[in-house]
């Protein structure tokens, strides 16, 4: 084989992959990464971008088609194999032992070396500073933030001599810093001949970093567009393949009245550390709070403080009935009776169904969480959770076979509207969100939003933590901005602008821990 | 690189193994019918070669073993039901109780002592109540104690629950060595009062409990709030919090149904049928029990199938053992042994498919 064939270092040619008889991820995929580039392959969810790097990474065998590795067909049957031709890819879930330290964590698995952690420490050492990563080869896992982490498992594949890299959203569990540090690593790694595919919903991510762009939808390759021609509004278009409208419709809030009054809120974590300092701010009704911070700032603390699920060490939290505008403190409630009142959590955490819904159960049962203590008997009414099922599945376009499939089949957009569409469907008075369009499309994110603002039309207060600034911006009346569990500013979202939001976002308040 | 060698497609591993779409029940049942005869062939020729005897007469003897007798072959089919049934909440939650045993033979010797104590005293019929309530509440006792620590200490409660089962052993013994004598056997010559029977039949009542137990357990699980509880905190005790759910009750609460009912069983062995007790009055099956109740995927109504097979093979093959010389007692484990490889081995092939490689069919696209 001649030379000149190498430039590509990855092709797929009609790559198909089924899941059952009725789901088809990849269909008739053709798709090639150039030798020293990065790539980014976007789309939007269930597009059948992981379920791609996850036949190039050996998790999955392609049904039909062809992998070839540097011009030679591959057979890719284990990450084993696929570390020997040198793909090494990065998963959005870390699979790290807590208990063992990094360098541990990166020589686990190989077995065609003797174990030398010394020397292993030298070569992590290396390979660190080559790329600009810094991490102390001796610090263990439980010890690590996210982005350490993160960090482990690219030393990870570099070490195994990875010169292909596949990145699953990398940046979804990074702030905007840390964000810009990977994207320096990875500059770094592709001048240093490396390889890398990048997935992510990220558009400005994507002109940041990337030199070609592949777009993926309904599990098709739609093309592969070198990013410097395009602009992010003729990606939108390709990667959703209609025109979304990008205003979110904004109502002005009408007979607002205090619903929620949080009061001097403090909390530690079990490690004895404030991560709540000092919240004060008011929730009214007809209203939509926004929450803005970056990832771990304390958003989810605080919902959890305010649904009982946590136990403030100071502070207060009021609650304003609005059936005879009684205050009642929900400090001393339990979880049950705060729900009782009407303040729905709404919670869509990184672990999508750790907490808002049991995976293994039907959407039935999913939707009886909420109501099954209804009534005096001691059984079980599925009628009404049936009705509310069906009744979900079709105003939300949730994708399943039937109501009665198990949560934890449908894909992330999917569960991710059974949640919200539960939540909302009790009729709530307080209906607090975090992150509820993470993960989803953009048609999904719209109908979030379209249900939030209808049910801040119907007088509800509305708290919805979120990320993404634009979005905060457009659908927000207000947005309290924290950083390090303080709150650093509430403005208003109709004058605000992203860059005093981000602002605040990263300065901390003198005196916080 | 020519052309041919380009279309061609990649080595497809062997073997491949995927997950398949729910099956309609009369494939399942197929499935587990055509195991079952797989078994039965397989376990005929080990007779036949092994054994050195007609497979035919053996397993003939295996049914005039179980079926001759058939009342009591019943009640041993009820009383490994009835424990079964005891332990499924506590699986179905996820809280590893191998702890039946014990919890089942506390129950037997609260209802030897009370028997012991009370016999004569007190007219029969309150003799039997007091037996009935103090072993129901000693194997509750004997649930809830691990339940407690697991729920406040998080300690681990296999452990706990193993070690649990030591104690009622010990306890037994310590009635042995007491009011044994010195043959140390509490006999049918001490348990003599607040005997149960019904007709002047002993085994009619319990066969009755496990068939009631068996209903209200399904309907239970399925469709009360506790039942629902119970699965939600077995499938994530993160999903019971945020809910509302109060865990540590949830907890403590099924443990003490579980061993409610093992303590229950207990009364029924020692005070229905056997009117004596040893170390071995549960004889392993708090243990056999969590297999059945695991293979009948914590249903009430397969796991009357279940124990009804495992007793079949017990008692057929030990009674087939006695008649033909060459095959021993542990010549039927091995039969037993078969047969359970085989239907559990099955249920592999309910969930997941395997085909070699590709089929010619997508070859050919």
């Amino acid at each position: 084989m001649s030379n000149t064939e190498t430039t590509y270092a990855l092709k797929l040619e009609h790559v198909t992959k089924r899941f059952g008889s009725k789901v088809i991820a990849n269909n008739d995929v053709d798709l090639d990464l150039r030798t020293g580039e990065v790539l980014a392959i976007l789309g939007e969810n269930g597009s059948g971008k992981t379920t791609l790097m996850n036949m190039i990474s050996g998790i999955y065998h392609p049904d039909e088609g062809e992998i070839y590795i540097k011009g030679e067909p591959a057979v890719i049957n284990s990450p084993r194999d696929a570390f020997s031709y040198g793909v090494g890819m990065v998963h959005q879930h870390f699979k790290l032992i807590d208990v063992f330290t990094a360098a541990e964590n990166i020589v686990l698995g190989i077995n065609t070396e003797k174990y030398n952690l010394k020397e292993a420490t030298r070569r992590i050492t290396e390979i660190s500073d080559k790329y600009g990563f810094d991490v102390d080869p001796g610090k263990k896992i439980y010890n690590m933030s996210v982005s350490e982490k993160q960090k482990v498992e690219i030393i990870k594949v570099l070490y195994r001599g990875a010169d292909i890299l596949i990145l699953d959203e990398p940046t979804a569990v990074l702030t905007p810093q840390e964000t810009e540090k990977l994207f320096n690593v990875i500059r770094r790694m592709r001048q240093d001949g490396k390889s890398i595919m990048i997935i992510t919903h990220k558009l400005h991510e994507v002109m940041a970093i990337s030199d070609r762009v592949a777009v993926l939808r309904k599990g098709m390759h739609i093309a592969t567009v070198n990013t410097a021609d395009v602009t992010e509004s003729v990606l939108t278009d390709m990667m959703v393949g209609q025109k979304v409208s990008l205003d979110i419709a904004r109502a002005e809030p009408k007979n607002t009245a205090d619903r929620l009054i949080v009061k001097g809120l403090n909390l530690k974590n079990a490690e004895g550390v404030s991560v709540l300092d000092n919240i004060e701010f008011t929730a009214r009704s007809g209203e939509i709070l926004g929450i803005a911070g970056v990832a771990g700032s304390g958003q989810r603390e605080l919902l959890e403080t305010i649904a009982g699920l946590r136990v403030p060490n100071t502070g207060d939290i009021t609650y304003i009935d609005p059936s005879n505008k009684s205050e009642v403190d929900l400090r001393k409630k339990t979880p049950m009776q705060i729900r009782d009142l009407g303040v729905r959590l709404s919670f869509v955490p990184e672990d999508r169904l750790g907490m808002g819904l049991v995976g293994n159960m039907d959407i039935i049962d999913n939707m009886m969480l909420r109501s099954y203590k209804g009534g005096k008997s001691m059984f079980l009414d599925r009628q009404p959770s049936k009705n509310l099922a069906d009744k979900i599945i079709k105003s939300l376009e949730v994708v399943t076979p039937s109501a009665t499939t198990p949560v934890r089949r449908l894909s992330g957009g999917n569960v991710q509207k059974v949640l919200v569409g539960r939540e909302i469907s009790s009729a709530p008075s307080v209906l607090m969100a975090a992150y509820p369009v993470r993960g989803l499309d953009i048609n999904s994110s719209y109908t979030i939003y379209n249900l939030l603002n209808e049910q801040k039309e119907n007088g509800v207060a509305v708290i919805f933590v979120g990320e993404d600034l634009d979005v905060l911006l457009e659908l927000c009346d207000r947005i309290m901005v924290i950083c390090g569990g303080a709150v650093t500013g509430i403005v208003d979202a109709r004058t605000a602008t992203k860059e005093g939001v981000g602002l605040l976002m990263t300065t901390r308040k003198q005196g916080a821990v | 690189m020519d052309k041919e060698a380009v279309k061609k497609p990649a080595k497809a591993p062997l073997l491949v193994v995927s997950k398949r779409d729910a099956l309609p029940l009369g494939k399942r049942i197929l499935i587990r019918a055509a195991a079952l005869v797989s078994a039965i062939i397989i376990c005929a020729l080990m007779i036949l070669i092994v054994g050195k005897a007609n497979p035919f007469l053996v397993f003939a003897a295996m049914f005039r073993g179980f079926f001759i007798n058939i009342l009591p072959s019943i009640y041993s089919v009820a009383i490994l039901l009835g424990i079964s049934l005891a332990v499924t909440p506590a699986f179905k939650m996820k809280f590893w109780n191998i702890g039946a045993e014990g919890q089942a033979l506390v129950g037997a010797l609260v209802t030897a002592v009370i028997m012991i104590v009370l016999g004569g005293k007190l007219p029969d019929p309150v003799v039997t109540v007091i037996m009935l309530l103090g072993a129901v509440i000693a194997g509750m006792l004997w649930g809830i104690i691990p339940a407690f620590f697991k729920a406040y200490w998080k300690t681990n409660e296999t452990l706990f629950t193993l070690m649990m089962n030591y104690i009622a052993i010990e306890g037994v013994n310590l009635l042995l060595e007491v009011c044994g004598g010195p043959s140390h056997v509490v006999g049918r010559s001490l348990l003599e009062h607040g005997r149960m029977a019904l007709f002047n039949e002993p085994y009619i009542i319990p066969i009755a409990v496990a068939a009631i137990l068996a209903v209200v357990m399904f309907f239970y699980l399925k469709q009360s709030k506790q039942g629902y509880e119970i699965s939600v905190v077995g499938e994530s005790e993160n999903t019971a919090k945020y809910i509302g759910i109060n865990v540590k009750k949830v907890v403590i609460r099924t443990m003490a149904i579980s061993g409610a009912i093992c303590g229950l069983i207990g009364f029924m062995i020692v005070g229905g049928v056997d009117y004596g007790i040893t170390t071995t009055t549960i004889g392993g099956r708090g243990f056999t029990a969590i297999m059945v109740s695991w293979l009948s995927k914590f249903n009430p109504f397969i796991m009357i199938l279940t124990s009804f097979m495992i007793v079949f093979l017990e008692k057929g093959a030990n009674s087939a053992a006695s008649k033909f010389s060459l095959i021993d007692t542990n010549f039927s484990n091995v039969l037993i042994g078969i047969i359970l490889f085989f239907l559990i081995g099955c249920e592999f092939f309910l969930e997941y498919k395997i085909h070699f490689g590709r089929s010619s069919k997508e070859v050919q696209k």
